[in-house]
């Protein structure tokens, strides 16, 4: 008796899994959000790990828009139609401006994937994020604050990444036009735009984004990186119109510093 | 009188100015607490209730006992209460209002009732009565014939209504639902969390019904009636379709702690409605092998049901995606509609292979205006002064030149906008334009209308 119904109970266990997480389709792949920049993905672990939050900073007001794009694009890339929760208090479209879905489609992004969330005011933001943090399915949760939040302390952030944790759910905090402050963040990032190749007639080209990773739980903090956005393929691996090394001709460092870019260079 | 003449004679007078907008409110909040005596509620503004109690009176033993009840409550909250029970609506709507010598019967009573009842224009009624004609019953004793070709269409037909000769619908407050289910209390329920948990019971009977016809709501409304008379409905909606009673209750717990000024049971409830006022097709699902419910679609479900309590907590307009509008306008290229009954998802634009967004990232709408020094009058920007900050331009790529849509307003739709997108020397990129043309407008003005990323 027994030994028949054990097979039984073992095949059931393993039909209980695979319903109990979706198949094996629905499972994010390999728990990480890549860039498709090899540098930049093999220093970092292989991506952003899902499950986990990471924090963007704009060190200034104005490069808003390319830490929001930076956080947009990284989980738009993911494959599937998972929605991408994007919660930002109502004044926000004065500060940097609506969400242009024109753009976001331009960029190579599906703008369906997107739910916009505008809460009233900073402390409803922080009440809305721990509930889409909690809800499995979303490919990142986007939660835009402007200026200090105090409301984000430790015991806020500590509440928000268990949420994560639980749920599977990445959360990315975007954090325009602040300093940034002790917080349980897995990475912290301040994103800059980079000067862009130039194109013919001296146009302006693709997106081009000026990466620092400021604090990393599970590394070493401290390299920078200067990431092209290629909408054609969907990654930040090389940039547009340029073909891809046929080989490893080059072998590029883990981790390299460029020159500062912006301000300081012009 | 004027209201010092009227002051003069009684000095303790109390005045109050006339509110009609509050009068109807009342009057709304007084129909809806009759919704307990039957679904069909008309309002006879501005100061009367019609209520159709054909099939309901039975639950106050009869006509009369429902009558006293609802008597005894209007008056309860001050309300002095005529009132009259007819064959039809127009019947008791002249009876309760013109009605002033008894009668044995209501056929009786109706004839007794005075031509003012007919409710026809002054001069009509004065002719009626100059002609003789004091009462309905003296006026339905004449040929239908000779009363239209003296008085009009308008008094034959008045007249049919009142004697229940022609029909006379009724405008309901709320047209009927066809799913709903109530509980009536003996004792009056003075907590909301016993009212709850009815109202969880209600959810449950209310999904049996649906499981039935196979439908789900999108919508519920509860409707907590107390005893004094009052009634207070508390609404959700829902994204898809549900029958799940813990979902649903989620939401009205939901509801129920945003609201700004809470549930209060007063004196108690004495009855809790249900009603589904929007179904959606629902079809049975499918069980899982080890039993429970499939959960394939779980996923899509928490997101659902994220959706639904967001719009709950935070309003339909805060929630939103994005949708497609075919136009070259660049504000108005997109739509945030509410995602809880967002409509199918239109094609986006997609990028040219090789080329670099020409669209921005964010877009500012209204436009902000900006300070340009460019080269030439009509030429790119060359610095531009935004937010108190100057911006050297390195780079630029232009004009894309819209034109407004000449085809959708009478003044051609303003003026051209040539569009630059430019590269400050620090690598940031903007979305600038110029409103008008030189040979459109002498001086045009600047905008920046999006940043890139």
């Amino acid at each position: 008796m027994r030994e028949s119904s054990s097979p039984l109970a073992g095949l059931r266990k393993q039909i209980a899994r695979l319903a109990a997480d979706g198949g094996p389709a629905s499972r994010p792949a390999e728990g990480r959000l890549a860039s498709g920049h090899a540098g930049f993905d093999a220093a970092i672990g292989g991506g952003l790990m899902t499950g986990k939050a990471h924090e963007f900073f704009a060190a200034d007001a104005l490069d808003g828009t390319c830490a929001a794009a930076f956080a947009a694009l990284l989980a738009l890339r993911t494959p599937g139609k998972a929605p991408l929760i994007w919660l930002r208090t109502a004044d926000a479209a004065n500060r940097t401006g609506h969400i242009y879905a024109p753009g976001i489609a331009e960029l190579g992004g599906d703008p369906d994937r997107l739910l916009l969330v505008e809460t009233p005011d900073p402390r409803m933001l922080l009440a809305c994020a721990n509930d889409a943090i909690r809800c499995a399915g979303s490919a990142a949760v986007i939660v835009e604050s402007w200026g200090k939040f105090p409301l984000l302390d430790l015991t806020a952030g500590r509440r928000l990444v268990l949420g994560a944790r639980d749920a599977g759910t990445t959360l990315l905090m975007l954090r325009l036009n602040a300093a940034p402050t002790p917080s349980v963040a897995e990475t912290r990032w301040s994103v800059a735009p980079a000067a862009s190749h130039m194109l013919a007639a001296d146009a302006p080209g693709a997106p081009a984004f000026d990466l620092e990773l400021l604090r990393w739980r599970a590394g070493p903090a401290g390299g920078r990186w200067r990431l092209d956005w290629n909408h054609d393929d969907k990654s930040f691996g090389h940039r547009l119109g340029e073909t891809p090394l046929p080989g490893p001709l080059l072998s590029l460092p883990a981790r390299r510093t460029l020159p500062a870019h912006g301000a300081a260079a012009a | 009188m004027s209201l010092a003449d009227a002051r003069a004679h009684v000095p303790e007078l109390i005045a109050v100015p006339h509110d009609p907008v509050a009068d109807h409110a009342w009057i709304d909040r007084l129909a809806l607490g009759c919704h307990r005596y039957t679904p069909l509620v008309a309002l006879d503004a501005p100061d009367g209730l019609i209520l159709d109690i054909a099939g309901a009176a039975h639950l106050f033993d009869d006509e009369a006992g429902l009558i006293d009840d609802a008597e005894t409550r209007l008056s309860r909250l001050g309300m002095t209460v005529r009132h009259a029970a007819g064959p039809t609506a127009d019947a008791a709507r002249a009876l309760a209002r013109y009605q002033s010598r008894p009668a044995p019967d209501e056929v009786q009573a109706v004839r007794r009732l005075p031509v003012a009842a007919l409710e026809l224009e002054p001069e009509a009624t004065t002719a009626l009565i100059r002609a003789g004609l004091k009462t309905i019953g003296d006026l339905a004793s004449r040929p239908m014939a000779n009363i239209a070709a003296r008085f009009g269409g308008d008094a034959t037909t008045a007249l049919r209504r009142i004697l229940g000769d022609a029909p006379s619908p009724l405008d309901p407050r709320i047209a009927p639902f066809p799913i709903m289910a109530e509980r009536r209390f003996a004792e009056p329920l003075g907590s909301t969390a016993h009212a709850t948990k009815v109202l969880a019971e209600l959810i449950a009977e209310t999904g049996e019904d649906m499981l039935e016809r196979g439908k789900g709501g999108r919508h519920f409304r509860a409707t907590f009636f107390r005893s004094d008379g009052l009634a207070r409905s508390i609404d959700v909606e829902t994204g898809h379709a549900t029958r799940d009673t813990g979902l649903v209750m989620r939401l009205f717990a939901e509801r129920m702690d945003g609201l700004a000024d809470p549930l209060d049971p007063g004196f108690g409830f004495d009855m809790i409605r249900l009603a589904v006022p929007r179904l959606d097709r629902l079809g049975a699902t499918q069980l899982r092998l080890e039993g429970g419910e499939a959960r394939a679609s779980d996923r899509g479900a928490a997101m659902d049901e994220l959706v639904d309590r967001m719009t709950i907590r935070l309003g339909r307009k805060r929630v939103r995606r994005l949708h497609a509008e075919s136009t070259h306008i660049p504000e108005q290229a997109q739509l945030a509609l509410p995602a809880l009954d967002a409509p199918p998802p239109q094609p986006w634009t997609m990028p040219d292979p090789g080329e670099p967004p020409t669209r921005p990232f964010h877009l500012f709408d209204p436009p902000q205006p900006i300070e340009v020094i460019a080269e030439v009058p009509d030429g790119p920007p060359h610095q531009f002064r935004w937010r108190r900050a100057t911006h050297a331009v390195r780079r630029y790529e232009g004009p894309e030149r819209i034109a407004p849509e000449w085809w959708r307003r009478r003044d051609n739709g303003g003026l051209t906008r040539d569009y630059y997108r430019v590269e400050d020397v620090q690598g940031r990129r903007f979305w600038l334009f110029r409103h008008g043309l030189y040979d459109e407008k002498p001086d045009p003005r600047w905008y920046i209308h999006g940043v890139f990323a």
